[in-house]
This record gives structure tokens, sequence and C-alpha cells, in this order.
């Protein structure tokens, strides 16, 4: 039994984990609601109303492979090609949960949250940024994940509504995204042992892009850098 | 709506499969406590700056060079934020900034 005490430290430790977490999450929250009522617009368009948008994002939540499935909705129904493009477009994760294995531990009740909602934007953010003062690393990485999940539902819920009603010309929004992504990798450019990983990344994913085009690009992407950083173990370790 | 609610159902519960399977096998496949191999404790501490070189390109990839703007929004746009970034070490700054810029170079070029 957890003593009341217990109980109030816990809650106190969240506020301060979601109050510092907060402003580092803004950048997603800007991208999600651009492509988020975006998504949920399209859904409309497509017959599937607000709650179909609600229900894909809160259980498959990820971005580029809910784009992908309107398609998939709107065809032949195939569940089983479905699960196997979800894989494909969603493999980078699998890298994700490679770096985040010491991160991720001793989290409790909250493990199966962050691995859950392990995404682009919040790897990101957890894989980049450590706790700050005062606030327990448990709590920090759990609130980062919590906001830009809950950001996404919101947005396609949103979408869903009362797309058709917005009429911001809210075009290039989504750049917030592309944004943070370079600003990070700058950040991390910064330090030297993370300049040739970085670098490898980079130039496996453009060369991906050339060989096998925009649709294709995860794998071969994934693969090269794999190779890269393996071979170069002895460079990259002294 | 295309499909049934049912087959619609289905599908959700088919990509979600897909995406779970991404997130969790690595934590299944190295639960906490056990001894991992050292060459997944390296890929650990290399991969993050690899994978965001891989999400940079990822975002830009619908980009068409050959396109009515060249790419060139995006283009500036990446390095103001990297110089803006450099100088000022703000993220919402840089972020903000140069999300701003983008906006305006799609509207006036």
């Amino acid at each position: 039994m957890k003593t009341e005490a217990a109980k109030e430290d816990a809650l106190l430790g969240l506020r301060r984990a979601f109050a510092a977490a907060f402003p580092r999450t803004i950048p997603v929250l800007t991208g999600f609601f651009f492509l988020g009522v975006a998504y949920g617009l399209l859904m409309e368009q497509k017959g599937y109303g607000p709650l179909w948008s609600f229900l894909m994002s809160a259980f498959a939540f990820g971005g580029s492979m809910q784009f992908v499935a309107i398609t998939l909705l709107t065809t032949v129904f195939d569940p089983v090609q479905a699960f196997l493009m979800s894989v494909m477009v969603n493999a980078r994760h699998l890298f994700y949960g490679l770096t985040m294995l010491d991160k991720y531990k001793d989290l409790g009740k909250l493990r199966f949250f962050v691995i859950f909602w392990l995404c682009d934007e919040t790897f990101s953010l957890t894989s980049s940024m450590e706790a700050p003062e005062g606030v327990k690393p448990k709590y920090f990485y759990f609130a980062i994940s919590f906001l830009d999940y809950s950001y996404w539902v919101a947005s396609t819920l949103l979408g869903g509504l009362l797309g058709g009603l917005l009429r911001f010309d809210l075009e290039g929004l989504d750049f917030a995204l592309t944004a943070l992504f370079v600003v990070l990798f700058t950040e991390q450019m910064g330090k030297r042992e993370n300049r040739l990983p970085g670098l490898a990344g980079l130039a496996a994913a453009l060369a991906a892009l050339l060989a096998a085009g925009a649709d294709s690009m995860v794998i071969p992407a994934m693969l090269l850098i794999l190779i890269i950083l393996l071979m170069g173990r002895k460079k990259l370790c002294s | 709506m295309f499909l049934t609610p049912w087959q619609t159902l289905v599908m959700i519960l088919a990509i979600t499969l897909g995406t779970m399977l991404t997130r969790f096998l690595p934590f299944l496949l190295f639960p906490e406590g056990k001894k991992r191999p050292e060459t997944i404790d390296y890929l650990g501490k290399v991969l993050p700056p690899a994978m965001m070189g891989l999400l940079v390109v990822y975002c830009l990839k619908d980009v068409s060079l050959t396109g009515a703007l060249h790419g060139i929004p995006e283009g500036a746009a990446i390095l103001f934020i990297v110089l803006i970034h450099r100088r000022k070490h703000n993220v919402l700054l840089s972020i903000g900034a140069g999300t701003a810029l983008y906006m305006l170079l799609i509207r006036i070029l």
C-alpha cells in the first residue's frame, strides 16, 4: 500500500515534470496541430468521421503510417497488407527502442506507455535531453511522451470535427517538425563523438532516397546506417 | 466510408499491431536487468545522431528540386535555422523563426 505522503510526492513530482516538459514540446504541438488537423480533414473527406480519426490516432499512433493508411481504407479490405506496411513504414522505431533501453529502465507502470508513445518526435526529445535538476527522469520522459501523444490525438479529432471550418492559411506550419529535427541534429553535431555517426546517418539516408525513392527509403537507409556503424566501430569508438 | 465499420476496426487493429511490434520488440528482446551484447550498447550510443540525420532527410523526402520552387524555401530555412541556432542556442527561437521564414518564403516566391 502506498501511503498518502508517497502519493502526494508522486503527484508533485509529476506536476514538476509536466512543467519542465511542456516548453520543450511546443515545437511538436505546432507541427502536430497542423498535420493532425490535415489528417482529420482528409479522413472526413473520405467518409471516415472524427470518431474514426480518433480511434486510429489513439491506437495506431504513427503519423506517416496513418496518412498511408487513408489509401488502404479506400481500397479492397486487406488487413495483412496493412500490417506488413505498418511494420515497414514504422521500422525505424526498432532503432529508437535500442537507443532507449537504458533511459526507459525502472519506469514501473509508466514503462508500457512511454514505449507505446515512442514516435519520431518523442524519441528526438527524450533521446537528446536529460531531466532538469529536481525532476525525476521517469516522470520527465512520461510527461514528454504523454504531451506529444495527446497533441496528436486531439489535433486529428479537431480536424475531423471542424477542419472544414478552419479558415486560417496554415500551410507550412508542419515545417516546425523538420525544424525541430534540424535543431536537435545541429545540437548533436556540436559534440565531437556524435559527428561521424550523424554524418553517416545523413549520407545513408540521402543515398537511400536517391536509390530507392521517397516512398521506400526507410528500410534501405536503416540497413545502410547499420552497416556503416558496425563497420566503423573501431574508428567511432576511439 | 469505403469499408464497413467492422472492416475498418480490423484495419485499425492490424496497423496498431504493426506499429506496436516495431516499438516493443527491442524492449522484449533485451529485457531490463539482463546482460546485453556489447554491440547493442554500442549501437545505442551511436544511433541517436545517425537517426536524427535520417529524420532530417525523411522530412525532406518529398521536396522536388525540379519543381517550381527548386527546394529553395526548405534550403534557405534550414540554413537559417543552423546559423541562428549556433549563435543563440535557443531551441524555440530557432524553430519559431525558421518555420516563420519557411511559411513566408512559400507565399512570396
